[in-house]
């Protein structure tokens, strides 16, 4: 494929391509995919995420202008929902990072959810490998998280930051119990403003309860302002050496492989959710066996069973 | 799944007031589309590699500040330059109506003044989007 030469080539319009291919879904993906898999696997995967308005994207703007500081080659993804009600999206995070549109070593794309559940898009994934083959070092991915549905970002990233702001009291009291558990490094943002120092007591304090619970070690808690430009060497310098700890650890290899085990779950059962579709035409045939169901002549679990051994058999001759 | 019309709203030149473009930007959104709302004073530059990074169908520039003449085409250039000749753009804002021609014949392939309806930026994206049969 031309494409894959030009992706590999870092060629920016290739890779822009590349990214709307999986985002739509298209049928070329899964052999650009495989194309791509033996150049994978080099870049950093740095998750952001945290309720709308905490200044996500302009830390993601601080980290960018580190990373090219220390020489690195940076991709930024960053996802907003679309609207369940029209499918529409306004994408503006990269309006606090336009001052790097232009740097060849930089590259920005905006990503609706589509529809997908749990933060990201069905195509986040598969666009972060885009960028990694293409020979990005970092790879930021921004997503929004407000609640406990919103963890795919944990089992995308090398390492997720967290990022709350002061003002927002009750709101910790809520993400206690789930999003609490996602941040590998949490981060204080605003801190220009008055309640900084009390919100860090307070994530210490949720941070000491759960580590009687798991004994991780305990994860850093960084304050910024991104306003200022405050607080971003000492957090971008606890990232590194993270990143570096985890590479050294094994624990980086731990996750990855994680995540391969979700994707290739998530992968198998759609397909087998498609075969079955297409070899028991299910939504052809469901009405019928509804009816059946209500009518009490057949049993569900039997009726199952006996399709799914029929479909066995005629597979084995 | 189907392909999404991809947008990039966004403001060239220097002048601060995007009331206008935000309103499009939620307009389109509302329409359906994903919009990429770049803010404003974008150099012609940084509009340009934000199509391309964001791989959109259309480019619609907002301007009141007068330097339409120059800015508009640049990005047309500009987008040609860098094997992206075909993103469509669009344009909007006070542009005098003895300007539009020489707009058009520099490959801005619509504009939009104010008071112009909604259903008429949608219906001119809906009859040149990639793939419809003209
Ligand atoms: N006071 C203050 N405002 C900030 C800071 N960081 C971001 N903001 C502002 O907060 C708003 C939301 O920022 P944004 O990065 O878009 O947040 P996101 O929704 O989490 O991506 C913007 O108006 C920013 O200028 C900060 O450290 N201090
Ligand atoms: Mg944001």
């Amino acid at each position: 494929m031309e494409l894959v030469t030009d992706i590999l080539a870092g060629k920016t319009r290739a890779v822009a391509r590349a990214v709307s291919i999986v985002e739509n879904n298209s049928h070329d993906k899964e052999a650009l995919i495989d194309a791509l898999h033996d150049y994978t696997g080099h870049a950093a995967v740095w998750g952001i995420t945290g309720p709308p308005g905490a200044g996500k994207s302009t830390l993601a703007d601080c980290l960018i202008q580190k990373e090219r500081d220390a020489g690195k080659k940076v991709a930024v993804i960053a996802v907003d929902p679309s609207s369940p009600f029209t499918g529409g999206a306004l994408l503006g995070d990269r309006l606090r990072m336009q001052t790097h549109a232009v740097d060849p070593g930089v590259f920005i794309r905006s990503m609706a959810s589509r529809g997908h559940l749990g933060g990201i898009s069905a195509g986040t994934l598969d666009a972060v490998k885009i960028f990694d083959a293409a020979g990005f070092d970092t790879i930021i991915v921004e997503t929004i998280g407000v609640g406990q549905t919103e963890i795919e970002i944990i089992e995308l990233s090398d390492i997720v930051m967290l990022v709350l702001v002061p003002g927002m009291g009750d709101e910790i009291q809520a993400m206690k119990a789930g999003i609490m558990e996602i941040g590998d490094v949490y981060v204080v943002n605003k801190s220009d403003k008055d309640g900084a120092q009390r919100l860090k007591a307070e994530i210490e304090y949720v941070l000491m309860l759960k580590e009687q619970t798991n004994g991780d070690p305990s994860p850093g808690i960084l304050m910024t302002s991104s306003r200022d430009n405050t607080g971003i060497d000492e957090l971008h310098i606890h990232l590194t050496q993270l990143y570096h700890e985890r590479t050294r650890n094994g624990m980086l290899s731990v996750r990855r492989k994680k995540r391969i085990k979700k994707e290739m779950d998530d992968i198998f059962n759609r397909k087998v959710q498609d075969l079955i579709e297409k070899e028991l035409s299910l939504s052809a045939n469901s009405s019928t066996w509804i009816e059946k169901v209500y009518r009490k002549e057949i049993k569900l679990y039997s009726f199952i069973n006996n399709t799914l051994a029929e479909f066995e058999r005629s597979n084995k001759k | 799944m189907s392909e999404k019309i991809r947008i990039e709203i966004a403001k060239p030149g220097l002048d601060g007031h995007d009331r206008g473009a935000k309103y499009i930007a939620r307009a389109l959104k509302d329409a359906g589309y994903e919009v990429i709302y770049t803010g404003i004073r974008q150099t012609p530059e940084s509009i340009v590699a934000t199509a391309i990074q964001e791989d959109v169908d259309f480019v619609g520039l907002s301007l009141l500040s007068g330097a339409h003449n120059e800015l508009f085409p640049r990005v047309v250039e500009l987008l040609k330059e860098q094997d992206a000749g075909d993103i469509i753009v669009f344009g909007g804002g006070v542009i005098p109506e003895e300007d539009l021609d020489f707009l058009k014949t520099h490959g801005i392939q619509a504009i939009f003044r104010p008071g112009t309806p909604i259903s008429d930026v949608i219906a001119f994206i809906e009859s040149t989007r990639k793939g419809h049969a003209a």
